[in-house]
């Protein structure tokens, strides 16, 4: 069970979390004007990351607020957390425990 | 009889004799044994028959590593508990011991013709001839084979024990308390840090209970643990916890600790749960496991009587009990002589020390020379004799890589030694990198992946003043990472010690191109010939031939014989072992039982149930209820004497003829305010609710931005900037949380809230023509008439007096209402519109009824008539959709060709020719009759049932392109013929919608 830095709420036990998917997937701000690739991709496609993972959480039996994680998916350590809308941290400025 | 109990020594309790049976016999013990040294004591030699070949095995380890000596212990015939090792089972008065996997007795096995046929039973055996023909399988060869080679059984009664559940926070937790994890513990603790240590054992002081006459800072070494777990006991701030195994390490620091709590005492407590499950965060780890003595891989090494020396020393400095009287040690390490100087101490004859290495020398053999023991080095064992226990090695003499003399040796007990591995098990488990020590022949911890050290001896540190002073500085260093200061003690330790070092693998053999049998697996019977036979056709993996062979596959995961194959393998290959590579350690580290993972969700605890606040008067009703997620709905209200068709019949006619009543409280609910309420439930829904007025409600259809239909219900608009959004039983939570989804996310600037008010509202139906006269006297502060509240109005009020928004909504097509009033007056204002409705013949009716009369009105069932493939369209529902929106979920994929093609699957009625013929739900459609399989499937039927007000069967079906077949004759194959449909319109009663507005 990891342990999850929830941006509003601190440290808490991943029970208190559901998995929400990859982050920084914008929904097109006009659809109608996406070709069927481009609206494919939005629906679709996601990223298979070994490595460093952009994704979403929601801290849904805590604060319920959805953020966004950098999680290393061959170790399982979270490199940061962040607020949805804020950007994602340059990667390398973020050290691990 | 070969072992036997001495006249003193030991650690069990010589005043307090214990009696218990094995395989019906009586036997006596002393508290403090074990089921294993108590039945040693006993002169028993074989515990049990073997997996495969049925041979007969002894006991072989002292510790959980033991691989052969798999009892069931029976407490009655519930408690029934296989496959447990006679090392960890603790003696109790009354206990009653079997053996398992031999028929009909211990001594003589009829499958032992197994061993006997083992050039016929090769590794992959299982897999190489029963693979065909397949049908067999279930049949013959499954049974055939869990008979065969099978472990304990287990029983076949409802567990009825309880079992329990803890999470536990603390800075350092130390995993085993032998010197190294005492004294990490004793270090972190002193400084305030909150420490937990746990040990599988019942006593702490893990190796140091065989060590005697060693002396800690002047005191004994059974003196030393007492007082130091005295010293830990009386910290406010250490837990200690004995018979706990930390079978699991994972991710961020998380363990898992199995405490056994009952399981050594003869009568326990009705009160107490047998185990608990610790699920302990810990800021720091430190794993004090030490390590495990590896056999040695000879033909006959399987024999009974064949012990490790670390198992014969523990039994007699721990349990008082001499393993044999004329013992022979062969070994490839120091530390296994004090094994035989122990024992000639005690008064055991050793006839013989032969040391496999060519270059023995120093301090142990000198001793052993000394104390009157023979001793050869360059040594091998050629083989064992003795049906059912060793009773002769025959030893050979190595010169330059040949066997060159040869001699048997008496003896009624063969201890050996390969030296010990380190119990990396947990700090392989959380992800920490191995590295191979050539000069330990071991792997070893390397770079961690949790904040985790190892210390002692599982780390490759020997000697106790060198493991004792390791424990202490990982102790203090762990406390420090953890935020408190301390300084680590040092230890002065006078012991006689030789060193753990030692070779992992295979004696040579006089001839070294035919592997001879010897076993490298107890456990799972696997052999050299085995693992050689998966390296000649082509096996060259470790993770291969571990799957191919079975080796380390077995329940005690390899302890003893990984290390070996390994070694053997890498010998084979020409390899060296790190190029070999070692297999995967998982959890648990020893077997754990299901209680602990289930806990307390058992039976009712299991998921939690959702009543409703008429639930109680339902039952008193003598409703029938079923399962709708968690919640409880009532289905049907049989009166006596009626099945479920009955009722359902009466309950139809008296809803369109009258009047009924029926429990809606399930539905969603959300509650949506702000000022851009609307705006936001018009981006959510394809319906528009900007022009929606106050005092409205609207049906609305939410997608997935896939287009698929996700969920439907109500809304209704309450104020200006408020809306009450209902939603179908089993989608509320998912509704929910993807509205949150988009708000939070795709929509942070629109400004409105939602707050789920599913259980804060009771939802009464009143349905039927007779509906407004039930309800009209009891509310208040509403213009009741229907010129005021037309179909699909919305207005607040009172009833009885109670707080109520009132829908003018109708899911069965009749006059109809919802009341709505919060929870807690639920059931008075529901048993207040029941009486009121007597005169009017009111009838209280389930889901059932609600299925029947929707499905004749057309209505769809989010998950019945779709499946996540069907678009509003597609259900018929197109009219709902706000066209002239930029946008709403799904309203992009809409737009796609593909969604509009003319023969996608549409909602359509179906009749049969038929009407008492009722279709099964799910059942195919096809368009013509007399088709061959695999027929040509159009479409299946989503609905179906007996309709009491048209007297006959009724359907709805998503068919390909149905709409425009309607007229059509289609035909539903069954197994008992083609039964023949008419394609209809959905809706099969008063179509023109009349009723819903009378
Ligand atoms: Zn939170």
């Amino acid at each position: 069970m990891l342990l999850i830095q929830c941006p509003y709420c601190g440290l808490r036990p991943e029970l208190e979390f559901a998995y929400a998917g990859q982050a920084h997937v914008a929904r097109p701000a006009d659809p109608s004007t996406t070709s069927p690739e481009q609206w494919a991709e939005f629906l679709y496609l996601r990223n298979n990351t070994r490595g460093i993972h952009a994704e979403r959480w929601r801290h849904v039996r805590g604060c319920a607020r959805f953020f966004n994680a950098l999680r290393d998916t061959t170790t399982d350590h979270f490199l940061a957390t962040y607020r949805a809308g804020e950007p994602m941290p340059a990667i390398q400025a973020v050290q691990q425990p | 009889m070969s072992g036997r109990r001495i006249e003193h020594g030991g650690r069990v309790d010589r005043s307090r004799v214990i009696r218990f049976t094995f395989d019906g016999k009586t036997c006596s013990g002393f508290a403090g044994d074990t089921l294993a040294s108590a039945l040693l004591a006993n002169g028993v030699r074989v515990f049990g028959r073997s997996f495969k070949y049925h041979r007969p095995r002894g006991v072989i380890a002292a510790g959980s590593e033991e691989p052969n000596a798999l009892v069931t212990v029976i407490r009655d015939e519930a408690r029934c508990a296989p496959n447990l090792r006679a090392t960890q089972v603790e003696l109790y008065d009354g206990l009653v011991a079997r053996s398992q996997n031999r028929w009909p007795s211990l001594d003589f096995d009829v499958q032992a013709v197994n061993d006997l046929l083992s050039p016929l039973l090769p590794a992959a055996f299982y897999y190489k001839t029963f693979m065909w023909p397949r049908a067999a399988w279930h049949k013959l060869y499954e049974p055939l084979i869990r008979r065969a080679a099978g472990l304990g059984e287990s029983p076949t009664l409802p567990d009825p024990d309880r079992y329990s559940q803890r999470f536990a926070h603390c800075d350092v937790l130390v995993v085993g308390a032998g010197p190294a994890g005492i004294a990490a513990a004793l270090s972190a603790s002193t400084s305030g840090a909150r420490v937990m240590l746990c040990d599988e054992q019942p006593e702490f002081g893990g190796s140091l209970l065989d060590e005697p006459t060693a002396t800690i800072d002047g005191k004994a070494s059974g003196d030393w643990v007492r007082d130091s777990i005295a010293t830990l006991r009386a910290r406010a701030n250490v837990t200690l916890l004995s018979r706990t195994t930390a079978f699991g390490y994972f991710p961020h620091n998380l363990l898992g600790l199995n405490e056994r709590i009952t399981e050594h005492l003869p009568a326990p407590s009705a009160n107490m749960p047998r185990e608990r499950l610790w699920q302990v965060r810990a800021a720091r780890v430190v794993i004090a496991t030490g390590s495990i003595e590896r056999p040695l891989v000879f033909p006959g090494n399987d024999r009974p009587g064949v012990m490790l020396a670390s198992a014969a020393r523990t039994y007699l400095n721990r349990h008082g009990v001499a393993v044999g009287q004329n013992v022979v040690l062969v070994t490839g390490s120091d530390a296994a002589y004090s094994a035989a100087l122990d024992l000639r101490v005690a008064g055991v004859r050793v006839a013989l020390i032969a040391d496999v290495r060519t270059d023995a020398a120093g301090a142990p053999l000198d001793t052993a020379r000394q104390a009157g023991i023979e001793v050869v080095t360059g040594a091998t064992v050629l083989g064992t004799r003795g049906r059912l226990g060793v009773r002769e090695v025959t030893i050979g003499m190595l010169a330059s890589g040949a066997v060159n003399d040869t001699r048997r040796v008496e003896c009624d007990a063969l201890l050996v030694s390969g030296g010990y591995t380190p119990s990396v098990h947990l700090f392989s488990q959380s992800r920490g990198k191995l590295e191979f020590n050539e000069a330990r022949q071991a792997f070893l911890p390397s770079i961690s992946a949790e904040p985790e050290c190892s210390a002692g001896s599982c780390r490759g540190v020997d000697g106790y003043a060198e493991v004792l002073n390791d424990g202490a500085r990982v102790g203090a260093e762990s406390a420090l990472a953890a935020g408190h200061s301390v300084a680590a003690q040092q230890y002065r330790v006078q012991s006689r010690e030789f060193s753990m070092h030692g070779l992992p693998g295979v004696l040579p053999q006089a001839n070294h191109l035919q592997p001879s049998r010897a076993f490298v697996d107890f456990q799972n019977d696997v052999t050299t010939k085995d693992l050689a036979l998966a390296m000649s056709e082509g096996f060259e993996s470790v993770e291969h031939i571990k799957r191919y062979t079975t080796t380390g596959m077995a329940t005690d995961q390899g302890k003893t014989s990984n290390m070996n194959a390994l070694a053997f393998v890498a010998g084979e290959l020409g390899r060296a072992i790190p190029k070999v590579g070692l297999t995967t350690f998982r959890m648990p580290y020893t077997p754990i039982t299901f209680g602990i993972f289930a806990g307390y969700d058992r039976g009712d605890l299991f998921d939690p149930v959702r009543p409703t606040p008429m639930h109680d008067w339902a039952v008193q009703q003598a409703a029938v209820f079923e399962d709708v997620g968690q919640w409880k709905r009532a289905r049907y209200f049989p009166r006596p004497g009626e099945d479920m068709h009955a009722a359902v019949e009466r309950e139809c006619k008296a809803v369109r003829a009258g009047v009924g009543m029926f429990d809606a409280s399930t539905l969603g609910k959300i509650e949506v305010v702000g000022p851009d309420a609307a705006t936001f439930l018009s981006r959510m829904y394809v319906n528009g609710f900007a022009t929606l007025a106050v005092g409205r409600s609207r049906y609305g259809i939410l997608l997935r931005d896939d287009g698929f239909i996700y969920d439907d219900g109500v809304i209704a608009r309450i104020a200006e900037d408020r809306f009450h959004v209902t939603t179908t039983t089993g989608g509320a939570a998912r509704v929910f949380g993807m509205m949150e989804d988009y708000l939070q996310t795709e929509w942070p600037d629109v400004k409105c809230w939602l707050t789920s008010t599913t259980e804060q509202w009771c939802v009464i139906a009143v349905q039927g023509p007779r509906a407004r006269d039930v309800l009209a006297p009891l509310v208040s502060d509403v213009d009741f008439s229907a010129a005021a509240l037309p179909h699909l109005g919305v207005t607040q009020g009172r009833i009885c007096g109670v707080p109520m928004r009132l829908f003018r909504m109708s899911f069965t097509g009749e006059l109809g209402y919802e009341v709505n009033v919060p929870s807690d007056y639920g059931l008075a204002v529901w048993e207040a519109i029941h009486a009121a409705g007597q005169s009017h013949g009111i009838t209280p009716y389930g889901t059932e009824t609600m299925h029947v009369l929707r499905a004749e009105k057309g209505y769809i069932i989010v998950g019945q008539e779709t499946d996540g493939t069907v678009t509003p369209d597609d259900a018929g529902l197109g009219w709902a959709i706000a066209k002239s929106k930029p946008d709403f979920v799904g309203k992009r994929s809409l737009a796609r060709a593909t969604m509009h093609a003319p023969d996608r699957k549409q909602l359509v009625g179906l009749l049969t020719a038929d009407p008492r013929v009722v279709l099964d739900e799910g059942a195919q459609i096809v368009a013509t009759r007399g088709q061959r399989a695999p027929m040509k499937m159009i479409g299946h039927v989503t609905s179906s049932y007996h309709s009491a007000v048209l007297g006959r069967s009724i359907a709805l079906a998503l068919v390909r392109g149905g709409r425009a077949r309607i007229g059509e004759t289609l035909y539903v194959p069954m197994p008992g013929g083609e039964i023949p449909v008419q394609v209809t319109a959905t809706v099969f009663y008063d179509a023109e919608g009349a009723r819903l507005h009378g």
